[in-house]
C-alpha cells in the first residue's frame, strides 16, 4: 500500500534513518554531559561519543579524526572554509575561483568577501553543468588562494571531476574546497584519492539529523588552516567554538557508518529506479533532461517539461507527491532557478522543471505511481495550454513577440 | 550514587522536551524551505516556536533568530554590530564568557575597535560608576557587552541600570543571558537591550540550538551567508527538532519559574549552610544574591586540592572547577583570578537544576567532609 504523500525530495532533506535516531536517543536522555567537561564521567561519556562519531565520519571520506571540525551544517561549513581561508591566507593573495552553479552558501559568502576586497572569478558551465577545465586552469593566478567547486550539484546532480580539478588547482599552488553536501554518503568520496583540501557536508542530507555538519580541513600535505569565524571556548581545536551538539554528532556518525556500508547498494538500487523514472518521463514529448546524464548523482533527476509551468505541475500532484521545482532554499521564491539559467535554459524551460530526488526509503511502487501521475498531469496541463496548442499547430514560438507583462 | 551538579555546563534534557521533539525526529522531517506539505508543516512548527518564544520576552517574532547556540549568538551580536552599526568602541568586563572575551579580543587585534574593561567590585559585580564614566567619556559609537549572570560565580548584572546608562549615552547593549534565560523573567519592552543570547542546553533543552534576540532598531546583517532562512539573517537548514525542543524547554521553564526558583534556591541555601557550618576555612565566590543555580566555593589551601575534583568524581559527584568551555582543565579560571585567592586554594562550582534533590546535597556535603578530613587534617 502506498502511503501519501510520497517523498521524492531527498536532496532538500532526508528522513532520519531509524538506526540513526536509535543511536542518538541515549545521548538525549542518559548521557547528556557537555563534551568539554573534563573532570567527570558525564563529560567523558559525551566526549567518547563525539570521538567515536568523528572516527565514523573520517572513515567515510578517508581522513583522520583530527581533520574533522563539527559545524551546525553545510552552510556554516561553506562559510567557515571560504572566509577562514580568505582570512588565513590574506598574505598570499585575495583571489578565489568558484562556479556560477554553486549553492547560495558559497556564492553569497563569496559576494560578501568581494565587498571586503576579495577578487572572485565565477566560472560558467556548459548545458550539462560541466565546467571547462582549461578555463579553470587559465583563471588561476599567483594570487589565487582557493578554488571552491562543489562535488555534485544540488539541482541537476552533475558531478564535477574533483580529482582533475584538484590536480590543476594544486599544480598552480592553490587550495581546493569542495561543497560535498549532496555527494557525501551517496557516492564514494576519498579526500586522499581526490586531492581535496577542505570539504563541507551535512548530516540531514544523508539520513542523519538536522543542525549538524562537518568541515574537513587537511592537516598533511599540505597542512591547511582556517581562521575561526566564531570565537569562544576554543572547541574543535580553536577553529569552531560552541558547546558540541552531542546527540546530533552521534547521529551524524551513525549516518556515516551506515552510508559507508550501504552506499553502494543504495546507489545501485536507486539509480535503477531513477533510470526508470527518467526513461518514462523523458519519453514524453518535449521533455528534457537537465544535467550531465553520464556524470550524475545516482538518486536524482531534473527534467523540464516544455509548455508546462513547473509550479502548476507540482500543484497537480502536490497532495500526493513531494518534489521540488528548484532547490529548497530558493523554492519559496518564484524566480527561475539560477542554476538552470546558468545551464542556458530560458525562463520557460527553467520554470517547467522538476527535481525528483530518491532516497533510501523510496520504493519502486512509489516511482511507478509518480510516473503515472506526472505523465497524467503533463498531458492535462498541456491540453489546457494555448502554447502547447500553437506548438502542435507548428507555430515557431520563438518568432512570436510577446507583449511585456 | 551519581550526583550531577554541573548544570551551568549543560543540563539533562527534560523528558517532556524530547516528547515534543520526537514527532519531528520521526515523521515530520521536511525541509522548512520546501513548499510541499512536508516543508509547510515544519515551517509552521518553527514559526509557532518563534512566536511562543517572542511572547515570553515581550518582543516581536521578527526579532528572534535561531542560531546554533550561545557562542554563535554572542559572536553575531559583537561582530555584526562592529561591521554593520559602526561600533568602534566596546566596553566589557574581564570576567565575561570566552565567547565574548575572545571575540572582542579578536576584533581589537584586527584594529576594528577600541576595547575597554569596566572596573569590577570585590564580588565581581560591575562598578556602575565606572561604567557611567566610561560611557560619558566615550565619543565613539559604543557597545556595552556585559553578561547577565556570570557562569562561574553567578554574580548578577543590574540590567535595568545598564540599559538606562546605555540609553542615556546612546550606546548599544549586548547582554549574554545564556545563564539566566529560563531562570528569570525578562521583559524586553521594559528593559531595552539590543541583543540577548540564548543556548537551549542550559535549561533542559537540546544542544546545538539557541537564539539571538536582535532589537528591531539594530539593523545588522548576517554572520553566516547562504539561503534565505531566518528572514535572510541566518542561512542554513534549520535545526528543526532543536528549535521545537528549545521552545518547549522555555515554555516549561517559564510556566514553573517561581516554583523552580524557590526549590533550587533552597537547595543552594542548604548546601551553603552546611558547608559553612561543617567545613572550616571556606569562602564563597558567589554572592548571596547571585544566580540561584550556581554556588562557587573556595576551599582552603592544601597541597591535595589538585585532586579535589578528581576525588569528587571518585565519590560520584560531578561539579566543575571553572567553566566547561575552557579546554585545558589546569589553566586557572580567568574569572576566579579576579578574587586573588590564596595560592593552592581551590574553587569548585556547584550548579543546580530542578532535577537535584536535598538528599544529593547532603550526600555531597558528607563526602566533602570525608575528603577534607583526609586532605586538610
Ligand atoms: C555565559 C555563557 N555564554 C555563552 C556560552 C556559550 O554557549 P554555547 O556553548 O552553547 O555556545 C555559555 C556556555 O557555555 C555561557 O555560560
Ligand atoms: C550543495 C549544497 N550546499 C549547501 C547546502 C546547505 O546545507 P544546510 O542547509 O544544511 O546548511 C545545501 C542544501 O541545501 C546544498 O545542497
Amino acid at each position: 500500500m502506498l502511503k501519501f504523500p510520497i517523498y521524492l525530495d531527498n536532496s532538500a532533506t532526508t528522513p532520519m534513518d531509524p538506526r540513526v535516531l536509535d543511536a542518538m536517543v541515549p545521548y538525549y536522555l542518559d548521557h547528556f554531559g557537555n563534551a568539554a567537561s573534563r573532570n567527570h564521567p558525564f563529560g567523558w561519556e559525551a566526549e567518547d561519543a563525539v570521538d567515536k562519531a568523528r572516527e565514523q565520519i573520517a572513515k567515510l571520506i578517508n581522513c583522520t579524526e583530527k581533520e574533522i571540525i563539527f559545524t551546525s551544517g553545510a552552510t556554516e561549513g561553506d562559510n567557515l572554509a571560504i572566509k577562514g581561508i580568505y582570512d588565513m591566507y590574506a598574505r598570499k593573495g585575495n583571489h578565489i575561483i568558484t562556479v556560477t552553479t554553486e549553492h547560495k552558501a558559497v556564492l553569497d559568502t563569496c559576494k560578501h568577501l568581494e565587498k571586503l576586497g576579495a577578487q572572485i572569478t565565477y566560472l560558467g558551465v556548459d548545458s550539462e553543468g560541466n565546467i571547462d577545465l582549461n578555463e579553470l586552469e587559465n583563471a588561476i593566478t599567483d594570487k589565487t588562494i582557493l578554488v571552491a567547486i562543489m562535488y555534485a550539484n544540488n539541482e541537476v546532480g552533475t558531478i564535477h571531476p574533483i580529482k582533475k580539478i584538484a590536480e590543476i588547482t594544486h599544480k598552480k599552488g592553490a587550495l581546493l574546497f569542495t561543497d560535498a553536501t549532496q555527494a557525501a554518503g551517496k557516492i564514494s568520496i576519498d579526500v586522499e584519492r581526490d586531492g581535496i583540501d577542505l570539504m563541507a557536508f551535512t548530516a540531514h542530507k544523508m539520513y542523519g539529523p538536522k543542525g549538524v555538519g562537518a568541515l574537513y580541513v587537511r592537516r598533511k600535505n599540505p597542512r591547511v588552516k582556517v581562521t575561526a569565524q566564531m570565537d569562544g571556548g576554543g572547541h574543535e581545536r580553536g577553529m569552531r567554538s560552541g558547546t558540541l551538539n552531542v546527540p546530533g554528532i552521534v547521529g551524524f556518525g551513525k549516518a556515516c557508518e551506515i552510508a559507508m556500508n550501504e552506499m553502494d547498494a543504495d546507489a545501485e538500487r536507486l539509480s535503477k529506479l531513477r533510470d526508470k523514472l527518467d526513461t518514462a518521463l523523458l519519453s514524453l514529448e518535449e521533455s528534457y533532461l537537465n544535467g550531465n546524464k553520464n556524470s550524475r548523482l545516482p538518486q536524482l533527476t531534473n527534467i523540464s517539461f516544455k509548455y508546462v509551468e513547473g509550479e502548476g505541475l507540482m500543484m497537480a500532484f502536490n497532495q500526493n507527491i513531494a518534489v521540488s521545482s528548484g532547490s529548497a532554499c530558493t523554492s519559496a521564491s518564484l524566480e527561475p532557478s539560477y542554476v538552470l539559467k546558468a545551464l542556458g535554459l530560458g525562463d520557460d524551460l527553467a520554470h517547467s522543471s522538476l527535481r525528483f530526488s530518491l532516497g533510501r526509503f523510496s520504493t519502486e511502487e512509489q516511482v511507478d505511481y509518480t510516473i503515472e501521475q506526472v505523465t497524467k498531469a503533463v498531458h492535462k496541463l498541456r491540453e489546457m495550454s494555448p502554447l502547447w496548442e500553437m506548438f502542435k499547430e507548428g507555430i515557431d514560438l520563438s518568432t512570436i513577440e510577446w507583449a511585456a507583462h | 550514587m551519581r550526583v550531577y551538579l554541573d548544570n551551568a555546563a549543560t543540563t539533562a534534557l527534560d523528558p517532556k522536551v524530547i516528547d515534543a521533539m520526537l514527532p519531528y525526529l520521526h515523521n515530520h522531517f521536511g525541509n522548512p524551505s520546501s513548499i510541499h506539505s512536508y516543508g509547510r508543516e515544519t515551517r509552521a512548527a518553527i514559526e509557532k516556536a518563534r512566536k511562543q518564544i517572542a511572547g515570553l520576552f515581550h518582543v516581536s517574532p521578527g526579532e528572534i533568530f535561531f542560531t546554533s547556540g550561545g557562542t554563535e549568538a554572542n559572536n553575531m551580536a559583537l561582530q555584526c554590530s562592529v561591521r554593520d552599526l559602526g561600533v568602534t568602541h566596546i566596553i566589557t568586563s574581564q570576567i565575561e564568557h570566552h565567547a565574548v572575551t575572545h571575540t572582542v579580543e579578536a576584533l581589537k587585534k584586527e584594529n576594528k575597535i577600541k576595547l575597554t574593561y569596566v572596573k569590577l567590585e570585590a564580588d565581581g559585580s560591575v562598578d556602575y560608576n565606572d561604567l557611567e564614566e566610561l560611557l560619558k567619556a566615550s565619543s565613539e559609537k559604543t557597545l556595552v557587552s556585559l553578561m547577565h549572570a556570570n557562569n562561574e560565580i553567578g554574580v548578577l548584572l543590574d540590567i535595568d541600570k545598564v540599559s538606562e546608562l546605555c540609553e542615556t549615552y546612546d550606546a548599544c547593549f549586548h547582554c549574554d543571558t545564556v545563564q539566566t534565560i529560563a531562570h528569570y523573567n525578562l521583559d524586553l519592552q521594559k528593559t531595552k537591550i539590543h541583543f540577548i543570547s540564548c543556548a537551549a542546553h542550559k535549561f533542559h533543552g537540546p544542544k546545538g540550538v539557541g537564539f539571538i534576540y536582535v532589537n528591531a532598531d539594530a539593523l545588522i546583517k548576517p554572520l553566516i551567508y547562504g539561503g534565505a532562512q531566518e528572514r535572510n539573517m541566518r542561512a542554513g537548514t534549520e535545526n528543526l527538532y532543536g528549535i521545537i525542543g528549545l521552545a518547549k524547554a522555555l515554555e516549561i521553564a517559564y510556566k514553573e519559574l517561581e516554583e523552580t526558583k524557590q526549590y533550587i534556591s533552597s537547595l543552594r541555601a542548604h548546601l551553603k549552610k552546611r558547608l559553612n557550618e561543617e567545613i572550616p576555612g571556606i569562602i564563597f565566590n558567589s554572592p548571596d544574591n547571585g544566580l540561584y543555580t550556581v554556588l562557587n566555593v573556595n576551599f582552603p589551601a592544601s597541597e591535595k586540592n589538585e585532586l579535589l575534583l578528581f576525588n569528587l568524581d571518585i565519590a560520584g559527584i560531578a561539579a566543575s572547577g571553572g567553566s566547561a568551555c575552557s579546554s585545558g582543565s589546569n589553566i586557572g579560571s580567568h574569572v576566579i583570578a579576579h578574587f586573588n585567592r590564596e595560592e593552592d586554594s581551590a574553587a569548585v562550582r556547584f550548579s543546580f537544576s530542578k532535577f537535584n534533590t536535598k538528599e544529593e546535597i547532603d550526600f555531597v556535603v558528607d563526602k566533602m567532609k570525608e575528603m577534607m578530613l583526609v586532605t586538610v587534617q
